[in-house]
C-alpha cells in the first residue's frame, strides 16, 4: 500500500535532518560556484584584452585572425559560449595556457600545492603565536603585555610585506645563512622525492627522506613565518577583542564564584566561548594565504599560484588567470562552508 | 559565633574622574538568618555582595576594617586560599541565568564543575550529585536536563540550576543577587521558596540582594536599606512597614497597594545628608 510504503521510507529524524543539511549545504555551494564562474566568465570577455590576437600575434593576417576566433569559440553569442564554458569546466577543462602550452588544470596541479604549503605552515604559526598572545594581551589588558602585543601586530599591520621579506632574506639568509634562499629547494635536491601531494614537506615525510624534508623546511620557514606574521597580527588582534568581551561576560563572574583557577576560567570558560568567533578569523586568514601571496611567492620565488596568476595576468593568458581565479574562488567558498559547519560543532545555540 | 562580620566595608574605583565610591564604609553581621539588602540602583548592594566574595577586580578596590567569615580575615587570604572559600564557603546566585550560565557548556558539566572543584570525587559520584541537586531544586527530569544546553531551559529553570550549582558544594553562606529580577512574577516566588527551603535545612546564612521590598519582607529575616553606598536602616523584616527612616518610608510609599489604591504614587524624595550623614 502507498501509504506503508511512504511511512517504511521515511527516515529516522536526526539522519534526515543531517541529510537535509548536507542537501542544503551542497545545493548553495553549487549556486555560489555557478555564481563565480558566471562573474570569472563576463570577466574574461569584457576584459580589454583580445585572447585571440594573444594567439596570432600582431601580425596575423584577417584570415588567421577569424580561423583563430572560430576555433576558440568566439564567434558564438555570450549565453551559449557560458554553456560552452560550464561544460568544459564541469569536466575539469580550464583550456589550454598559453604560457605553458600545458592544460590549465595540469598547471594549477603543480603550483597549488606550493602555495598550499606555504599558506599551512603560514596560518599554523599564525594560530599557534597569535591566539595565545590575543589571550594573553586581554588577561593583561593595559599592562606592558598588552602593550607590547599591540606593537607587534601594529607592525604587522603597517609593514609591506616586500620590504619585510627582502630584509628577512638579508638577514637570515645572506647574513646568517640559517634559512635557504629564494625557491622551494636547493637544486640539489630537486626532484630527489616523487611527487605526492606537490607539497614537498609532505612527500619527503612520505619516502621518509629528512635531507630533502629539511632543506625544504629551510626553505618554507622563511615566508611561512613572514605570512604567519601577517596573519598573527590580524588573529592576536580579533583575538584579544573577543576574549575581552567574553571575560566581561557574566558567565565568568559565575565562573569564579565557584571558586576556579584564573587559567581554568580563561581557557575553559572563556575560550570555549570564542571558539566560533576565532575559527571564522582563523578560516578568513587562511583563505586569505591560499588565495597566493603574490608579493611572498615573487620575491621568494614560490612557484605558487599567486605567481602563476600574476604571470598569466601579465601575458594576457585569459584560461590560467580565469582557471586560476575559480580553483582560488571555490576553495574560498569551501572553506567558508566549512567554518559554517565547524560553527554548528563548537556553538550549541547554532544547531 | 556569627558567620559573616563586616565592618566599615567600601568600595571604590578609581576612574579618570576621580575615585567613585560605590559602598562606603558599611557594616554588618550574618548568622544562621535571612538578611535582606534594599536598596535602588547604585546603591551599592550588589559590590557588597561581590566584595564579600573578593570578586571586585582593578580599578575596583575593596577597604574594610573586618570582613570575617567565622571568624576568619578574608582579606588576609591568598588568592590561592581565596578560591577555596568562592563555591565552597560563600556562593552566589545572580540576576540572570541567561547570562549568568556558560552557554557552550551543558548544565550537567557545569554543575559537576562546580562540586568537583572542591571536592575529591569521582565524576561518576559527580554526576550522581547533580542529579541530586537538581531533583532538590524540583527538576522533573534531571537525566535530561543534565544534556542540556542553557538557552534550552527556561528562566525559571535556569535559575533552579544556578541554585543548584551553587548550592552543591554545601557552602555556609549565599549570596543572592537579585535572582528573581529577570524572571517572570509567577516564577518567582516558586523559585524564592525553593531556594528558601535549601538554605533553611542546610542552616545557611543567606544575603538576599533586591529592590523589591514586598519579596525581601516575604522571604527574610532582617532588611538592611542601602542608599547611596551606606545602610540608612535596618529593621526586622516583619516590621518594615514601621521603618522611621524617610528613605525607607519613600520607598514603602511609592510601592502601589491592591488594597488601598491611589491615583498618584508618591513619589521618592532624596536628601543628599542621608548619603553623608551615619544611620
Amino acid at each position: 500500500m502507498p501509504r506503508t510504503a511512504t511511512t517504511g521510507g521515511r527516515l529516522p529524524a536526526p539522519l534526515a535532518g543531517f541529510l537535509g543539511r548536507a542537501l542544503a549545504t551542497a545545493g548553495s555551494l553549487a549556486v555560489t560556484v555557478l555564481g563565480l564562474l558566471f562573474v570569472t566568465f563576463i570577466i574574461g570577455r569584457v576584459m580589454p584584452i583580445d585572447p585571440v590576437l594573444a594567439v596570432v600575434g600582431e601580425r596575423g593576417s584577417p584570415e588567421v585572425y577569424a580561423a583563430a576566433r572560430e576555433a576558440l569559440g568566439l564567434d558564438e553569442p555570450l549565453p551559449v559560449q557560458f554553456w560552452y564554458y560550464l561544460r568544459e569546466v564541469a569536466q575539469g577543462d580550464f583550456g589550454t595556457s598559453l604560457l605553458t602550452a600545458r592544460p590549465v588544470v595540469d598547471d594549477i596541479a603543480r603550483v597549488f600545492p606550493a602555495t598550499l604549503e606555504l599558506a599551512t605552515l603560514g596560518v599554523l604559526i599564525g594560530v599557534l603565536f597569535g591566539v595565545p598572545l590575543g589571550v594573553l594581551a586581554a588577561i593583561n589588558r593595559g599592562r606592558w603585555i598588552d602593550q607590547v602585543a599591540r606593537l607587534v601586530a601594529l607592525v604587522g599591520y603597517s609593514m609591506p610585506i616586500f620590504w619585510l621579506g627582502l630584509i628577512g632574506l638579508l638577514v637570515f639568509y645572506g647574513i646568517l645563512g640559517w634559512v635557504g634562499g629564494p625557491g622551494r629547494l636547493d637544486v640539489f635536491y630537486d626532484g630527489l622525492v616523487p611527487s605526492v601531494t606537490g607539497m614537498i614537506l609532505v612527500d619527503s615525510a612520505l619516502a621518509g627522506d629528512w635531507m630533502v624534508f629539511g632543506n625544504a623546511l629551510s626553505h618554507i620557514i622563511l615566508p611561512a613565518s613572514l605570512l604567519g606574521y601577517f596573519s598573527l597580527a590580524y588573529i592576536s588582534r580579533m583575538t584579544r577583542s573577543f576574549m575581552l568581551e567574553a571575560l566581561s561576560a557574566e558567565y565568568i563572574t559565575t565562573a569564579r564564584v565557584k571558586g576556579m583557577s584564573e587559567w581554568r576560567v580563561v581557557w575553559v570558560h572563556a575560550f570555549r566561548n570564542i571558539r566560533v568567533q576565532l575559527l571564522t578569523v582563523i578560516v578568513l586568514s587562511y583563505a586569505n594565504l591560499l588565495e597566493g601571496s603574490v608579493l611572498t611567492e615573487i620575491i621568494f620565488s614560490w612557484p605558487g599560484i599567486g605567481f602563476y596568476i600574476t604571470n598569466a595576468l601579465l601575458a594576457a593568458d585569459m584560461n590560467a588567470v580565469l582557471g586560476g581565479t575559480v580553483v582560488v574562488g571555490t576553495i574560498f567558498i569551501i572553506l567558508n562552508m566549512l567554518s559554517d559547519l565547524l560553527y554548528k560543532v563548537f556553538d550549541p545555540r547554532a544547531r | 559565633m556569627s558567620l559573616l562580620d563586616v565592618e566599615n566595608l567600601r568600595v571604590s574605583f578609581d576612574t579618570r574622574q576621580g575615585v567613585v565610591e560605590a559602598v562606603r564604609g558599611i557594616s554588618f553581621t550574618l548568622g544562621q538568618e535571612r538578611l535582606g539588602i534594599v536598596g535602588e540602583s547604585g546603591s551599592g548592594k550588589s559590590m557588597t555582595g561581590r566584595a564579600i566574595l573578593r570578586l571586585i577586580r582593578p580599578p575596583g578596590r575593596v577597604e574594610a576594617d573586618r570582613m570575617a567569615l567565622e571568624g576568619e580575615e578574608l582579606q588576609s587570604l591568598s588568592e590561592r586560599q581565596m578560591r577555596k572559600v568562592r563555591g565552597r564557603r560563600i556562593s552566589m546566585v545572580m540576576q540572570d541565568p541567561k547570562f549568568s550560565l556558560n552557554p557552550v557548556m551543558t548544565v550537567g558539566e557545569q554543575i559537576m564543575e562546580a562540586y568537583l572543584l572542591h571536592a575529591r570525587d569521582s565524576r561518576r559520584a559527580a554526576r550522581r550529585k547533580a542529579l541530586e541537586m537538581l531533583e532538590a531544586v524540583a527538576i522533573r527530569d534531571p537525566e535530561r536536563v543534565m544534556k542540556a544546553y542553557p538557552h534550552e531551559v527556561s528562566g525559571g529553570m535556569g535559575q533552579r540550576i544556578m541554585i543548584a550549582m551553587m548550592l552543591i558544594p554545601d557552602p555556609r553562606i549565599l549570596i543572592a543577587d537579585e535572582p528573581t529580577s529577570a524572571l517572570d512574577v509567577s516564577v518567582q516566588r516558586r523559585v524564592l521558596s525553593i531556594m528558601d527551603t535549601l538554605v533553611r535545612e542546610r542552616g545557611m546564612g543567606l544575603i538576599f540582594i533586591s529592590h523589591d521590598l514586598n519579596l525581601v519582607s516575604e522571604f527574610c529575616d532582617r532588611v538592611l536599606i542601602m542608599y547611596a553606598g551606606r545602610i540608612v536602616e535596618t529593621c526586622e523584616a516583619a516590621r518594615l512597614h514601621e521603618a522611621r527612616h524617610p528613605y525607607t518610608r519613600g520607598l514603602l510609599n511609592s510601592l502601589p497597594r491592591l488594597d488601598q489604591p491611589q491615583d498618584r504614587l508618591e513619589v521618592l524624595a532624596r536628601d543628599p545628608a542621608w548619603a553623608g550623614g551615619d544611620a
